[in-house]
């Protein structure tokens, strides 16, 4: 079974961190990453830009609206995780499109920059359906 | 991280929402101060037992809010304060807390708590550290070494300043310039409010640039002016010019480590050391400017944001797009005309031209800028560039005597240095 971690936090308190202080955390956070990694059963890690650096798609009447900002309401929850290499915002604006429009269960698509791209290494299994 | 440490900057990251929540509820700034302190060492006393409240702004304004009413009654009828015990159990009270306190307001208290601190009689220094001592609560000694001045001489400043919007808002008569309403503002009242602040945290933002690296002190007020911006952003997340001044902040302190060398000494974007650009602060600068483009809806910050990323995204100086420079320039001089946007142009032009053309667009804003000592330092080098040494060397005479800072006229020097090079 694969397994997607998310990791929630205080947006302002967490970029409040010093230099040194985000170095010692991400220190500690690759040594707990470490062992997974070790036994080939990590996977794509990455660290998401502040939601000030997001953009949301959100399913409209004829067309998807495009918002500026995080996709806040609480009562939809995430359910999936793309990560493609896009020259422009207005590219992966019009892939996230594509999905909501031959998705009938989407609502919204969060898009945003990584600043941290690990591929990983483990391979596709039978979470492929 | 310590168990104060992460207090300290959970309240700081609370400050702007709490405080704003605070003077509105008093309308006064020192009330206001007063309440939200008292909750603050509360907050110490009490979290590191009782653990973090789940929302530390909402915590703060409702222990401010009865700390600041006792504080009132207290001065107004002389009753001791109530006890202690009065407030100690506040974790059971937080899902109350959450639905007493009108979240509604919080844009525009944040906003409105910017925005008095840059009240137009205010010179843009006292601007600054009202602004750094209000919003984001730096104490009157971080701020005093930051300007390089006393800390008594600080605290005057600001206690001034303080004096001075306490006395408009005594005064005030609706409609008055400058005087602060504590009513919600409507969506004109609240964009003039968004460009006002926007200036002045830029203004901070330039205060620390352009001290640089001579006092560290002045890195923080970078960083401090990124971090103002960010909560604009969180709170007007749709404003393209706003993600245009975030982009240009962000790109410019991105290139903090590469402007000195360890004598303290300017180096010019040319010959900066880009590998020592922080490539993270690039990436979400730019990611920024391709959200605030996307509006289509152009402006001065995101103009000048524009310049600056098509520095950025050059690997090495000489794949610079001068010629795109230029003309985001020539848009900037149509959106905003100044010499010294005319100044920074001609330095596009005689990249993308070459000298000559550039000393011909700079002779057009000569006379404005004849005190200026970036007009003459880049005239000095322009003449150079073109063989004119002598007149080259006249510029740079000229500049010297303008500089405003060491490591400026240090910067000219070297240029005679060279001058005198080419010469022999």
């Amino acid at each position: 079974m694969l397994y997607a971690i998310l990791c929630y936090a205080h947006e302002e308190t967490v970029f409040a961190w010093s230099r040194e202080e985000e170095a010692a955390v991400m220190e500690k956070l690759h040594a707990v990453q470490a062992p997974l990694e070790k036994a080939g059963k990590l996977g794509p890690v990455g660290r998401l830009m502040p939601t000030t650096a997001a953009t949301t798609v959100r399913k409209g009447r004829d067309e998807a609206l495009v918002l500026d900002g995080p996709f806040a309401e609480t009562k939809e929850v995430l359910l999936g995780f793309y990560t493609a290499d896009f020259e422009t915002l207005d590219e992966a604006v019009k892939f996230a499109k594509d999905l909501s429009a031959v998705n009938p269960g989407s609502s919204s698509y969060e898009i945003r920059p990584f600043y941290v791209f690990h591929p990983g290494q483990i391979t596709a299994s039978e979470a492929i359906v | 991280m310590t168990d104060i440490g992460w207090i300290e900057l959970a309240l700081t990251a609370a400050r702007p929402q709490a405080l704003g929540a605070l003077l509105r509820y008093f309308r006064d700034l020192d009330t206001a101060e007063e309440a939200f302190q008292e909750a603050c060492l509360r907050a110490i006393r009490t979290w590191p037992d009782k653990g973090a409240p789940r929302d530390p702004a909402a915590w703060l304004i409702f222990v401010g809010r009865n700390s600041g009413v006792d504080q009132i009654r207290k001065r107004a009828k002389n009753e001791p304060l109530p006890e202690e015990a009065a407030f100690s159990d506040l974790s059971d009270a937080e899902e109350d807390i959450a639905d007493r306190l009108d979240n509604s307001h919080y844009r525009d208290d944040i906003l409105r708590l910017m925005f008095i601190c840059c009240h137009p009689e205010l010179p843009n220094t006292q601007q600054i550290a009202l602004s750094l001592r209000i919003v984001s609560g730096l104490t009157v000694p971080q701020i005093a070494n930051a300007f390089l001045v006393s800390d008594a001489a600080m605290e005057q400043r600001i206690t001034r300043a303080k004096a001075r919007i306490a006395k408009a808002q005594s005064e005030r008569r609706p409609g008055d310039k400058g005087v602060v309403g504590f009513e919600t503002p409507d969506a004109y009242e609240r964009a003039a409010r968004l460009k006002t602040v926007a200036a002045m945290i830029y203004l901070v933002f330039n205060e620390g640039y352009s001290s640089g690296v001579n006092n560290p002190d002045n890195i923080t007020l970078c960083e401090e002016a990124i971090r103002l911006v960010r909560i604009l952003l969180r709170i007007f997340p749709s404003e393209p010019e706003i993600m245009g001044l975030a982009t240009l902040m962000l790109l410019q302190h991105a290139r903090a480590a590469a402007r000195f060398d360890e004598a303290g000494q300017i180096i010019l974007l040319e010959n900066q050391d880009r590998s020592l650009w922080d490539t993270k602060l690039i990436a979400e600068a730019l990611a920024m400017l391709d959200k605030a483009v996307r509006h289509k809806s152009g402006g001065p910050y995101q103009l000048q944001a524009a310049i600056a990323a098509l520095h950025a995204r050059a690997e090495k100086p000489e794949d610079t797009d001068w010629w795109q420079i230029d003309l985001l320039y020539q848009a900037l001089e149509h959106l905003q005309p100044s010499p010294v946007v005319t100044l920074n142009r001609a330095v596009a032009v005689s990249k993308a031209e070459g000298p000559e053309e550039a000393l011909a667009l700079i002779a057009t804003v000569a006379a404005p800028l004849d005190g200026y000592f970036y007009f003459h330092g880049v005239r000095g080098g322009l003449l150079m560039q073109a063989g004119q040494t002598a007149e080259a060397r006249e510029a740079f005479d000229r500049a010297i005597g303008l500089a405003n800072s060491p490591a400026e006229a240090a910067h000219i020097r070297m240029q005679i240095d060279r001058l005198g090079e080419l010469r022999s």
